[in-house]
């Protein structure tokens, strides 16, 4: 089967190709790049002609919560996976604090078995410790061996300093980062940002302070150590510092920030709804000021959604008991050509490279080229469509965001990746 | 006249006109009260549920005693917070209770917003008796009903909050309310005890008590818990009342006329001593008898609130 792209636009930043023509894949494969399709082509073909297209390598989200096994009425692999490619993410990496924990090869397989079939292809984020208790370290060569990209406890940090030390060490000898949920948990324990707006809402605080003693601990064991160090969701402003400062030392350091976090803040928790309860927390606009700094200057490396689907009856209940978290993987790509590219904080090649090239750097794992000849894993965008997301026809099997009913301009038009295509909320085999 | 909401969730916001009306209203009824037959048909065949999903007696025994002497069928709705996330839902116990058709709803609950939430799925007037450390707006009106009626006046006076303004419902309902009638509002506390972002609500920030006392016509003091001194608000209870306890020889020295208000249930020798809990200085039992009266002027108010009004 073939599939032309007419009169669009090719980017592919890591090798500087920014062109418009017509695009050809056929089974799976990218035939050619430029020049117009001729009728010879066309035939039998299925031909996307609309103007502005941007077709970039495919986007990969290195933060989602799958909640296979355990919580499969939230989320599934599948259902997860879906969500993902109606999102234009052709790869995920998805985070260990499943019950029972990814912690085994047996537990990875489980879920490779799952996403057999999908577009998106879906990438293991394996536990730190063993059942992410924080006391003993889990198989890292062993779980490498199966497929882990990185390792986490996300959720919680890093139980202790001599665990995160020894976890560095060790997985460095596979050139395999720790990303770390940054917050200490002593300081921490509120349901908002600590600040003006908890002290009027009444709600229990959580402090920026919480999450920057854990950045700051884990920059400097990444030192100490010469291991990867890798901070999930970033929030702070004083973060985002010791992240720029890391760097410029040439400490083993990267960032990832989610699109809640650079498009709201912690005054919008005002109406109380539990859509708006994540963690870290939203933040206050001096944060948000700094995260796009950070997203300017690229101390900020990735955009991830930290996708955390809840059942309702989890999330809709009392604002301090509810559980934080929301879905990411549908409004990541609306909310960074709305609010980055919109707002021109960024230019469209930067955003590519947050989405395609950021996260697989971290991750060591290859980038898909646009080239001819390569197979096609590739995202495209409309950045001029102007749309309404309706949460109600997610793929996710959740309904918990803060961006129902939100008006977008920017669109995930189609993804391809794994011989598939996914266009209008379906996935066809090329 | 009439309020300008349907709810009462908080005073922030609250226009001057309805605090004045409210006080009013509190006023008539206060004469009803001093009368041999304490009850007004007022709100005859209106159901009242007093949710409280955390033990207060005083707070709902006030309001049932306001409830039942306004007329209406009260009804006791308690949940220990023990029971909280087992069994039936909060969503779930809204939707059961809001089936069986009640007119006003009075909640009070560990949860801040809880009160907004009911606004938004029952179609009941909706009164908050505390939502965590939000907002309790009632005693932060009958507080000012007892300013105005003891020293004829809000506007002008100076009044500080005393005590753990982090963690309390009262202080910024508080704040809010005599803001709102030209008082200039003050908090004491340890700085442990003082939330972050307070300045922004245009309150003064105290440490030492003895000026507090010295610059104030009031001093509104609240209850600490004694258990915040496990997780590290203070040192531990002696050093909290050397350092911010009322004491009579503290109050002589810097200010024999200021006035001293308490929510109660008051830890004696810890916020004050009981020859200031006892003395002339405070209204702390008028505090309780005002309460009646005030929140039967906004039951009152609320529940004979046609819908749509302005
Ligand atoms: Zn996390």
């Amino acid at each position: 089967m073939k599939v032309i792209f007419k009169n669009a636009r090719f980017i592919d930043p890591e090798r500087k190709l920014d062109e418009t023509g017509d695009l050809l894949v056929e089974e799976g494969v990218i035939r050619r790049i430029g020049g117009t399709t001729t009728e010879e082509d066309a035939n039998g073909a299925d031909v996307i002609d609309r103007e502005g297209l941007i077709v970039a390598p495919g986007f990969f989200d290195m933060h989602v919560h799958l909640r296979e096994p355990g919580r499969e009425d939230a989320e599934t692999v599948q259902s997860g996976l879906a969500a993902a490619a109606n999102g234009g993410f052709t790869g995920v990496a998805y985070m260990p604090n499943t019950e029972p924990a990814i912690d085994s090869a047996e537990a990875i397989a489980l879920v490779k078995e799952k996403a057999r079939g999908s577009l998106t292809e879906a990438f293991p984020i394996a536990a730190v410790s063993v059942g992410r208790k924080g006391e003993a370290l889990s198989p890292m060569a062993e779980l490498v061996e199966a497929g882990a990209v990185a390792f986490s406890d996300d959720g919680a940090a890093v139980a202790s300093s001599a665990l995160l030390r020894r976890a560095l060490e060790y997985s460095n000898m596979f050139g395999v980062p720790i990303v770390e949920h940054c917050e200490d948990p002593d300081l921490a324990g509120g349901a908002m940002n600590e600040g003006y707006f908890s002290t009027i809402y009444g709600l229990p605080g959580v402090p920026t302070v919480a999450e920057d003693v854990i950045v700051a601990r884990g920059v400097l064991l990444a030192e100490f150590t010469g291991g990867a160090f890798h901070v999930a969701h970033v929030s702070s402003k004083r973060s985002i510092e010791l992240v720029r400062d890391a760097k410029a030392r040439g400490i083993r350091v990267t960032a990832e920030i989610t699109p809640h976090h650079f498009t709201l803040v912690d005054e919008d928790v005002k109406t109380y709804d539990t859509n708006y309860k994540m963690n870290p927390p939203l933040r206050s606009r001096e944060d948000l000021e700094a995260a796009l700094e950070g997203l300017k200057d690229a101390t900020i490396d990735a955009i991830a959604s930290d996708h955390a689907p809840h059942a309702p009856e989890d999330k809709e209940r009392e604002f301090i008991y509810a559980p934080n978290g929301v879905l990411g993987l549908e409004t990541a790509v609306p909310l960074a050509l709305s609010e980055l590219v919109g707002k021109k904080v960024l230019s469209i090649e930067t955003t590519i490279e947050k989405f395609a090239l950021g996260p697989r750097r971290i991750l060591n794992l290859p980038i898909p080229k646009i080239a001819e000849g390569e197979p096609a894993n590739l995202t495209v965008i409309d950045p001029a469509e102007v749309w309404t997301y309706d949460a109600a026809k997610s793929k996710s099997k959740s309904r918990n965001t803060p961006f129902d009913k939100r008006l977008f301009t920017g669109k995930p038009v189609a993804a391809m990746n794994q011989g598939k295509l996914w266009r209008d909320g379906e996935m066809k085999t090329l | 006249m009439s309020l300008s909401s349907n709810h009462l969730l908080g005073l922030r916001g609250v226009p001057r006109s309805d605090i004045e009306l409210i006080l009013e209203t509190a006023a008539t009824f206060k004469q009803v009260l001093d009368r041999p037959i304490k009850k007004v048909p007022t709100l005859q065949g209106k159901t009242v549920v007093n949710l409280f999903y955390e033990p207060s007696t005083r707070t709902r025994i006030s309001f049932e005693l306001a409830e039942k002497r306004l007329s209406a069928d009260a009804v006791n709705f308690s949940v220990s917070g023990s029971s909280v996330g087992k069994g039936e839902t909060f969503r779930d116990t809204v939707r059961n209770i809001e089936a069986m058709k009640v007119d006003m709803i009075v909640v009070r609950h560990a949860s801040a917003g809880v009160p907004l939430y009911l606004t938004r799925v029952a179609k009941s007037r909706v009164i908050n008796a505390g939502d965590g450390t939000h907002e309790h707006p009632t005693q932060a009106l009958l507080d000012i009903f007892s300013i105005k009626e003891k020293l004829g006046r809000v506007e002008g006076l100076n009044v500080c909050i005393v005590g753990d303004i982090a963690h309390s419902r009262v202080a910024f309902s508080n704040v809010y309310g005599l803001q709102a009638m030209g008082a200039n509002v003050s908090v004491c506390g340890p700085s442990t005890m003082i939330p972050r972002g307070i300045e922004r609500t245009g309150v003064k920030v105290y440490h030492d008590i003895d000026r507090a006392i010295a610059e104030n016509d009031v001093l509104n003091v609240l209850r600490i818990q004694l258990e915040r001194h496990a997780r590290g608000y203070f040192p531990n209870v002696r050093e909290y009342h050397r350092y911010f306890g009322l004491t009579e020889e503290r109050i002589e020295k810097n200010n024999p006329n200021v006035l001293i208000l308490h929510p109660g249930p008051i830890n004696r020798g810890v916020e004050m001593t009981s020859g200031v809990a006892d003395g002339d200085y405070q209204i702390i039992l008028q505090q309780v008898a005002n309460g009646v009266a005030v929140r039967m002027a906004i039951l009152y108010l609320l529940g004979t609130r046609k819908e749509n009004e302005q």
